[in-house]
Parts: structure tokens; C-alpha cells; sequence
């Protein structure tokens, strides 16, 4: 019974995790860069809805509309202006500007909306269900089922659509990609525009089942999603999805039965002995190396 | 050459700063440094019967995550000092108050030390949290400048020496007195508690309250724990408090995770009966907070934004009129600040203390007379200090009713 | 300025290696700093703003230098270094506050903390090591950012303390179990209080210093330009016979032991120790990391230089009040883009031609 209900709740925290680690994995696969920022797009998003929803009054649906368009307006911009001049340059140099976007993005946030925690008024209408004396929130269960819609759907896309395809191209080589007519910036744009718009819905999912909203709100799960991102195989969409669910539930395991003072130990333990013993995630691809 | 051109190009930068933060300064140093909050300078049909200005400075987290607490200390200080201005100022001099960011972080807290030292602070406000301000205490008492943390409540906050004070409670202070609440009022015998175990003041308390709950005959049936980094998902701790039987459960903790315990605790239907530090307080003035969460919870404050005493409701009116769309930092953090403004007018009052007299005199003559005062303000009436710096006040009980806190 | 310091060193090594002049360059610069800014503060005209940025400026050099060795010359990218600088943090200040009272030779004592923090570290850096390098690219940092997470979790929950008994380790403050007049000297999360404050500036200099000697001497050495094969073709090297191993191990260890040096240096400055995400954690790791990249990948001076300004930048903001932070971020993605941005690059190219062939036509 305790088993069940802590299982559960490893699996609910699991499925945010899940949530933003689709849209780390996704800029990381397509644009090979680890966006160190995602996690502070998803703080704006939650701010938009938040401001729309709460302050505004608008409907819960339309104030996560609008925290789409408006995170993927800022992605692109964010990608134009800070990334796009560092195209040619080594990777870290645009690891290290996401750095610096990150930190932009939180200051900005604390001046506009200052730096008392608000509390997030939930989006998600659903009904919490209870089964044999365990309850599930609405809020857990719709960020599972959009965790896997979005799964889904971007897996078909980046599969089956002529978009997709050309996304895969970059990925694999971008010069090649650029001589078969591929317009390599307009895909790494369009990556980062769905990556925001991934985020912005974590944002709201993610404040809908953690009610605690500030400038810095965003940080500490991007790093978590980005540990998830790698567990399950950075650049792999399942794996992110595989990734985040287990580094939850091995959260909650360990705070549950082990050492709640110790369960962030315990989780980099468990990720360092999976990357020793399958080096590229869980369902990472192998990687050959050329001489 | 990459190098050179790093280093050119960042010493414009810096300069172009420099020059444009200059420009904007009056040649006073205005004691604040944040453009929406109005300026505490001296209105122009206030004057102060003698030239000159008494530097208060103040160290605490402007940014970064704990930066709530800070703002909170800051405005609290401001409105004391523009209060204090508005009435012809200490002892006929101007006072200045400055408020220097530390992140929360102890080596960040010593730069903004030196920093405020070169403005001339002479009296330190300071700093909010507890870790900084061992750091920073060691430093005052080296200078031997009068140091009055309005929250910084970890024992060694203030055992560097004897220029250092406090206004809050201490954490044993508080861990004992709730202990006691709990166990005098047969409030449960089966408690459980829930701590920060990345932060010094929540397990401070939780060390007193477990080695006083042993003393008075309570059991603690679960000691559960969470990190900084994992500071939103409590489920797996409420699960454990809950199997292990806990009537209590005692939040060692600030009141923003607490208010995610909270919900999760209504999500799960656990509903024992929840206690807490001062740390709690400020958690209904959470922007959009649903009261209902905090309904029957307890906490330790030495403040009552509703109290009826004259003190407090000066104090509570001023500072929503001062900052009408702040009201969420109206809580035990500005109150602190507030007082300790204020036992810091009552002591250069008694000690006859000028801009001129230096630093470590002061520093001398304050720490005598801060000894000697008895202050009656909104965190405790007839607050007086021992020469350990400890203030001779007790933790009120509050409850949270119908969404409203009074007192227990 | 700078040429003015560099003529005499340029004649006086003008029949020195390339390599060798601009090592010798680079302990110019920080030594011309070391005296001025000596001066200064001696003189009294230095603001104590700034004086307190000189140790910690002298320990965020030495964290980029050493992380240089591994990122730069190393080729992996970590970001737990921070993880080393907390080993070497605790352990040296552990030792100090136990001998406080029983050493009387100051400068000893601080000497045998920081020859004890090295050790710890370098341990810390094998026994991670190990396993580490095993790994590739961003698994790799991702598992050096899970190592540095450990260490930081486990000393907050560590709590030693010492009676006329011994000492008593526990993970638990209430199961320490002093006798009557014990003292706790690690806390758990209130960390280690009191640490004799030993370092200062001169003593920040010697280190530096030193770690520029032993690093610059490092990467012109065998097992330097073996390191760097290993960088530049891991399986080039390997099939020349480079034991990728040893060599990788052995850049790693250095590399922790200057880290456990510097985190030595910055618990002798404060007088709390505790560990958090800011100090030891994953965001000082990637701090340290904005100084090398910003630095230069590999180039030790721009690492000095990097780490100087950037531990500055926000205490020299601190004019502008709440929006120093703002300032500081946009100041870190222009330089960025500046450095590294191609359009600036090819301008960069085009100016350092026509300075270089307007140069040639003087002389």
C-alpha cells in the first residue's frame, strides 16, 4: 500500500521530469546543443499563464494558447539573436551562452514580477480519481497523458513529415544537409520553436501540480530534465520520456525507503552506474567512432 | 590577442557602467538603491537640526532564490528609516539606509560588508539569513561595529563576539518553545517532522525541538528530510510521516516549500494537525495563496499582522501605504527589520551616538546601550537584550482561522 | 601598460621557446598585479570592496586553471568540479579547527591544511576518475555533474564531533552522542564554524603562482603533449602506443589536488563553511567553466584573466542595485558572441591582418 502510493508519486514527479526533458532532447538532438536555458523558458511560461489566468482572468485554455505563442516567439528570438551568431563556433561556446541566457531570463523575471513565490492556480478541469484507497490528482493525470501525446506526436513528426526528415538531415550533418536544399537555419529555428512550445506546456502542467511559482522556479527541474534527458539517452524522444518517469520514481524510492537526506545521492548514483554499465543512456543510440 | 581583446573590451564595459551608475548618483549617497521603492530621501520640507548622516547598511539576498526574504527585511527597514526621517531623524541627524545584495551566499556577504564599509556604513542591519552572518559577524567584530541581524537566528549568527545582536528568536529558542507548546498543550504525543536539510536554520530548530521533544516525554516517530534541490515534491516524506502515525507534523521549514506541502498533503486527504517556525510566517500573504491549504496551522511569530496593539497597526498601515501592491511582504521578516531600526534609534538616542563618532566607538557605545533600552515594537513589547545578544522576548503561538492568523 | 611589462621580460628572453616566453609573460602580469594591488592596499587606497575580492579572485583563477587542465588540455568537459574544491574545503578546514588550539605555528598548520586538502582531493579525483573517463562527451559531464552533486549531499549530511572520547561520526546530529563539553566541529548542514583565518592575499598569490608553474610546466612536458594527443585524436594516440588511462588519470588527479588547494584557500577565508548549490555545487561548476571557455579553451592566461574579471563583474555592479545581475548576463552573452560570434571572428581576422601588415611596413 505505502509501496503503491509512493510508486505513484514517483511516477507523477517522474512525468514532469518526462515533460521537459522532451523538449531538452529534442533541441539537443536536432541542434546538438544542450539549451541550458529550457528550464527558465518554462519559468516564463508559467508566468505568462499565470499573469493571463490569474491576473487577467482569462480562460485557462486560452492563457496556455497564449504562453505557447508567446514562449515560441521568445524562442526564436532567443535562438536568433544569442545562438544563431555562434553557429560555426565550438559547442561550448553556445553552451556557455545559454548559461548567460538563463541568468538574463531569471533577472528579468525577478524584476518584473519581484521575488515573492506566487502561488499558481491549477489549468487542468480533470477530477482527481481515487482507486482503492489512492488517490490520483488531475493534475498528474493529464501531464501523463500529454507526456505521451507529445511523445507521439513528435516521433511521428520527426519520422513521417517532410519537416521532420529535413530535421533528421541537420541532425546527422548540416553541411551535407545545407548542399541537398535543406535550409539548415530555418529547421534549428523551427526546433527551437517547438522546444518552446513544449515548454511553455511543462510550465503550466508543471505549476498546475507544484503550485509555487518565482524567477527561479524553472532551474532546478531544467537540471533535473536534463539529467533525465541523458539517463534515457540524450537525443533519443522515448528515452526522454523513459528517462524522466524512472528518475522520479527512483527519487521517490529512495526518499521513501532509503534516506530522504540523501535521495539526490542516491538518484546520481543509480544515473552514474547506469551511464558505466550502457554508456549512452537507456535507449541511447551507440556511437561509432570514425577515425 | 584574444585575450587583450577580452580584457579591452570588458574594461569599456565596465567603465561605461561605472560612469552611468555614477551619473545617475546624487552626490549624497540615496540610501536606496531600488528605483520602485520610494526613495527615503528627506522630503524637502523636512530638516534636521544638525549636518550629517547616520549610514545604517543592510546585507541580505536581493536576488537568487531566497531573495523574498531579503526584500522583505529591506522594505521593512526602509519604512522604519523613512519614518524615523519624517520625524527629524536620530538624535538630529539624517539617517541612511543601504541595502547591499549577498545572494545568501556567506563569501558574496563579506564583499557586500566591505562594500557598505566604504559607503560608510556605520551599523550594521544585518544580514538576513543565518550562514552569511556568521560569516559576516566575524567581520564586525574584527572592525567592532555594532551588528543587529533582524533574522539571522542560527546560534553562531551572533556568538562572534559582543558588538552582535538579534531580534528574531534563536533556533533553540524556538525548537525548545514549541516542544514544550506542543507537549503542555497535549496538542499530540506522536510527532513528525519535516526539515530543510540543506539550509541551517530549519535544522537548527529541528535538533532543539527532537532533543526537547525527548525531555518532555513526545515521540518522534519519523525525521524525514528534503534538499534545496528537491524542494518540490514532498509526497514521499508526507507518506512516511503518515505510516509512521504522526498526529504532528512539525514543517522546519520557510513557508514557500511549505506551501507545496501543503497542498500535497490535501491532495493525499492527510490531514494531522501542522506546526511551525517562524519561517511560516508571510505564508498568506502568498500572492494568490488558497487560504483553505493553511487552514489549522500553527506557527511560532513574534508577529501578528492583525494584532490590535497600537504599535502593530501603525506599523501594518504604513507599510501598505507605503508599498500598496507589496502586501505580500508583510510578514515576520519586514517586522524584524522594522524593530530593529527602531532599537537601533533607541540606542543612539542613549548613547548619544553622532556620524562622527567612529566605527569601533560606536560600536562600544551602542552595544552598552542596546543592553540598556527596552523597545516596545511590533515583534514584542519591552524587548531587551542580554549582553549575549539574545532579545528577551517569547514566541507567540499563531493559528491560521478561517483563513485570518491570530493568536493561539 | 601591457607592453610596458612585456619589453623587459622580452629581451631578457629572447632566446627562450616561444612556449617558455609566454608562460613567463603570464607570471609577469599576475605578478605586476600582486605588487599593485600589494601596494594599494598597504598604502591604504585600495576601497575594502575590493580588497576582499583579492582572495577570492586568487582561488577562482586557480579553480579555472585547473579546470582548464581538464576541459582545454584534457578535452572533457566536467562540471563537477566544484565537487574537488569542496573536498579539499572540508577536509583542510576540518584539520585546522581540530588543531586550532593544540598548533601553535600558524603558517604551519595552514600549510599541513592545504597539503591535506590537495591529498583528499587527488584521492577524490582517482577514485572518480576511474569511472569517469570511461565516458564520452556530454555522458561524461553529466556524470561528473552526478559525482560533484554526491559529495556536496554527502558532507551535508556528515556530523563529526569530538569529546575527551575521540571523535563520533554520525549521519545524524542527535545520534553523535557527545559526553558533556564535546564540541561539534561538522554540523551537517550548518557545516564547519570558526575556521582560523588564515588566507590572504600573498598567500592567494603564492598558489597562483605556483599553480601556473606546475600546470604551464605540465602541458610542455611529456605527459603534457600526451594529454593533448589524447584531445586532439584519442585513437591516433592509442595506436602510437599513448596509454590513454595513465594519461587522462593523471591530468584528472592534478587537476582535483589544485581544486582541493583552492577550496583550502577558500575556507581559510570565511569563517562559515557550508555547502550549497551556489558554492560547491553545480552552479559554481559552471561558473568556473564560464571562465575557462571565456578564457580561451587551453589558454592558461586567458583562464587568469577571465576568472579576475568575471568574479569581479558583479561586485563591480554592485552601483546599478538590483539590476547588477541583469547587467552581468548581458555582459556574459555579448562577450560571448563577441569572442566567438562569426560575423566578429572574420572582423577580428581582418583587424589583426591589417595591424600585422601595418606593422611589416613600419619596420
Amino acid at each position: 500500500m505505502k509501496f503503491l502510493s509512493q510508486l505513484i508519486s514517483g511516477i507523477s514527479l517522474g512525468s514532469i521530469y518526462a515533460l521537459i526533458a522532451l523538449g531538452y532532447t529534442m533541441v539537443y538532438g536536432i541542434a546538438k546543443m544542450l539549451n541550458f536555458a529550457h528550464g527558465d523558458v518554462i519559468m516564463v511560461g508559467a508566468f505568462v499563464v499565470y499573469t493571463a489566468c490569474v491576473k487577467g482572468g482569462m480562460n485557462p485554455v486560452l492563457g496556455v494558447l497564449l504562453a505557447i505563442v508567446f514562449c515560441t516567439v521568445l524562442g526564436v528570438c532567443i535562438e536568433r539573436l544569442a545562438y544563431k551568431p555562434l553557429r560555426q563556433a565550438a559547442s561550448l561556446a553556445v553552451l556557455i551562452t545559454a548559461i548567460g541566457v538563463s541568468y538574463l531570463l531569471q533577472n528579468l523575471a525577478l524584476l518584473i514580477f519581484k521575488s515573492d513565490t506566487k502561488q499558481f492556480s491549477s489549468v487542468v478541469m480533470i477530477k482527481p480519481v481515487t482507486v482503492a484507497g489512492l488517490t490520483v490528482s488531475g493534475e498528474i493525470i493529464a501531464t501523463i497523458i500529454v507526456s505521451v501525446v507529445i511523445m507521439v506526436a513528435l516521433t511521428l513528426f520527426v519520422n513521417k513529415t517532410k519537416p521532420g526528415k529535413a530535421m533528421r538531415a541537420v541532425s546527422e550533418d548540416k553541411g551535407a544537409a545545407q548542399l541537398m536544399g535543406i535550409n539548415v537555419n530555418g529547421i534549428i529555428s523551427l526546433t527551437f520553436a517547438i522546444g518552446s512550445a513544449l515548454a511553455a506546456i511543462a510550465g503550466a502542467l508543471m505549476c498546475s501540480t507544484y503550485p509555487a511559482l518565482s524567477p527561479y522556479t524553472g532551474a532546478m527541474p531544467g537540471i533535473k530534465a536534463f539529467v533525465a534527458a541523458v539517463f534515457g539517452g540524450i537525443g533519443s524522444i522515448p528515452g526522454a520520456m523513459v528517462g524522466g518517469v524512472l528518475l522520479g520514481v527512483i527519487e521517490n524510492l529512495s526518499k521513501g525507503y532509503i534516506s530522504s537526506q540523501l535521495s539526490d545521492a542516491i538518484v546520481f548514483a543509480v544515473l552514474i552506474l547506469v551511464l558505466l554499465i550502457k554508456p549512452t543512456g537507456i535507449m541511447g543510440k551507440k556511437m561509432t567512432e570514425k577515425v | 590577442m584574444k585575450v587583450k581583446q577580452i580584457l579591452a573590451l570588458v574594461l569599456a564595459l565596465v567603465m561605461c557602467f561605472a560612469l552611468a551608475s555614477c551619473g545617475e548618483k546624487k552626490p549624497t549617497d540615496t540610501p536606496s538603491d531600488t528605483p520602485d521603492v520610494t526613495e527615503d530621501a528627506p522630503q524637502g520640507d523636512v530638516s534636521f537640526e544638525k549636518e550629517g548622516v547616520i549610514k545604517l547598511g543592510g546585507i541580505g539576498p536581493i536576488t537568487g532564490d531566497l531573495a523574498q526574504y531579503g526584500v522583505a527585511v529591506q522594505l521593512g527597514a526602509e519604512l522604519a528609516v523613512a519614518e524615523i526621517n519624517a520625524a527629524g531623524g536620530i538624535n538630529g541627524y539624517e539617517v541612511a539606509f543601504k541595502m547591499e545584495d549577498d545572494t545568501g551566499a556567506a563569501d558574496i556577504a563579506v564583499n557586500a560588508y566591505n562594500a557598505l564599509k566604504d559607503w560608510g556604513m556605520q551599523t550594521l542591519v544585518g544580514t538576513v539569513t543565518s550562514t552569511p552572518c556568521v560569516a559576516v559577524s566575524a567581520e564586525a567584530v574584527n572592525d567592532n561595529m555594532l551588528l543587529l541581524t533582524p533574522s539571522g537566528s542560527s546560534i553562531d549568527a551572533i556568538s562572534a563576539g559582543d558588538t552582535c545582536f538579534r531580534v528574531c528568536f534563536s533556533d533553540d529558542n524556538q525548537g525548545i518553545v514549541a516542544a514544550d507548546y506542543i507537549a503542555d498543550k497535549g496538542l499530540a504525543t506522536k510527532v513528525g517532522v519535516i526539515f530543510n536539510s540543506s539550509d541551517s536554520y530549519s535544522t537548527g530548530i529541528k535538533d532543539n525541538l527532537v532533543a526537547e521533544a525527548a525531555k518532555k516525554g513526545l515521540e518522534i516517530v519519523a525525521t524525514e528530510a528534503f534538499t534545496n534541490d528537491n524542494a518540490t515534491d514532498f509526497s514521499a516524506q508526507l507518506n512516511n510521516v503518515k505510516d509512521a502515525g504522526a498526529e504532528l507534523v512539525f514543517l522546519s521549514m520557510y513557508y514557500t516549500p511549505a506551501s507545496l506541502l501543503l497542498k500535497q498533503a490535501k491532495d493525499m486527504g492527510y490531514a494531522p494537525i501542522f506546526f511551525g517556525p517562524d519561517g511560516m510566517d508571510g505564508i498568506l500573504g502568498m500572492e494568490n495563496f488558497d487560504t483553505s491549504l493553511a487552514e489549522g496551522l500553527r506557527y511560532l511569530t513574534p508577529f501578528l499582522e492583525n494584532a490590535t496593539d497600537d504599535a502593530t497597526v501603525k506599523f501594518v498601515e504604513s507599510f501598505k501605504a507605503k508599498y500598496p501592491d507589496r502586501a505580500s511582504y508583510l510578514n515576520q521578516f519586514a517586522a524584524d527589520a522594522y524593530d530593529a531600526i527602531y532599537a537601533l534609534k533607541a540606542a543612539y538616542e542613549l548613547a548619544d551616538v553622532t556620524p562622527e563618532t567612529s566605527v569601533s566607538d560606536a560600536g562600544n557605545l551602542l552595544k552598552d546601550a542596546l543592553t540598556k533600552v527596552s523597545v516596545d515594537g511590533v515583534t514584542g513589547t519591552a524587548m531587551v537584550w542580554s549582553a549575549d545578544g539574545e532579545p528577551q522576548k517569547q514566541p507567540r503561538v499563531a493559528i491560521i482561522n478561517n483563513g485570518v492568523v491570530e493568536a493561539a | 601598460m601591457a607592453k610596458k611589462i612585456n619589453s623587459p621580460l622580452e629581451k631578457k628572453s629572447a632566446g627562450l621557446r616561444p612556449v617558455t616566453k609566454k608562460n613567463l609573460v603570464t607570471l609577469g602580469i599576475v605578478t605586476v598585479f600582486y605588487v599593485l594591488f600589494q601596494t594599494l592596499s598597504s598604502l591604504g587606497v585600495l576601497k575594502n570592496a575590493y580588497q576582499s575580492l583579492l582572495v577570492p579572485i586568487c582561488y577562482s583563477v586557480i579553480m579555472a586553471v585547473s579546470l582548464n587542465l581538464v576541459v582545454g588540455v584534457l578535452g572533457e568537459l566536467s562540471i563537477g568540479h566544484a565537487g574537488f574544491m569542496c573536498v579539499g574545503a572540508y577536509c583542510g578546514a576540518f584539520f585546522s579547527v581540530v588543531t586550532k588550539n593544540s598548533f601553535e605555528i600558524g603558517w604551519l598548520r595552514f600549510l599541513i591544511a592545504m597539503i591535506i586538502g590537495a591529498v583528499a582531493a587527488a584521492i577524490a579525483g582517482f577514485l572518480i576518475g576511474i569511472p569517469v573517463l570511461r565516458l564520452k562527451g556530454d555522458y561524461l559531464a553529466i556524470v561528473t555533474l552526478a559525482f560533484g552533486e554526491i559529495i556536496k549531499s554527502v558532507v551535508n549530511v556528515l556530523y563529526i564531533g569530538r569529546d575527551d572520547a575521540g571523535f563520533h561520526i554520525a549521519m545524524d546530529s542527535a545520534k553523535v552522542g557527545l559526553q558533556e563539553g564535546g564540541v561539534m566541529i561538522l554540523n551537517g548542514p550548518q557545516g564547519i564554524t570558526g575556521t582560523p583565518r588564515n588566507s590572504n592575499f600573498t598567500v592567494g598569490f603564492i598558489l597562483v603562482m605556483l599553480t601556473l608553474i606546475i600546470v604551464t610546466n605540465l602541458m610542455d612536458s611529456r605527459t603534457g603533449r600526451a594529454v593533448m594527443s589524447l584531445r586532439d585524436n584519442r585513437i591516433a594516440a592509442e595506436s602510437i602506443g599513448v596509454n590513454v588511462t595513465k594519461y587522462k588519470l593523471t591530468a584528472f588527479v592534478i587537476s582535483a589536488a589544485i581544486a582541493g588547494v583552492a577550496g583550502v584557500l577558500y575556507a581559510h577565508n570565511l569563517n562559515a563553511l557550508t555547502a550549497n548549490t551556489n558554492n560547491f555545487g553545480y552552479n559554481m561548476s559552471i561558473m568556473i567553466l564560464v571562465y575557462v571557455v571565456l578564457g580561451g579553451l587551453g589558454s592558461i592566461r586567458g583562464s587568469v584573466i577571465a576568472a579576475a574579471l568575471l568574479y569581479s563583474l558583479p561586485e563591480i555592479f554592485r552601483g546599478v542595485g538590483q539590476y547588477r545581475m541583469l547587467l552581468y548576463a548581458i555582459v556574459l552573452i555579448v562577450m560571448m558572441i563577441v569572442n566567438n560570434g562569426a560575423f566578429f571572428v572574420q572582423y577580428k581576422e581582418k583587424l589583426k591582418h591589417r595591424i600585422r601588415g601595418g606593422r611589416k611596413e613600419a619596420a
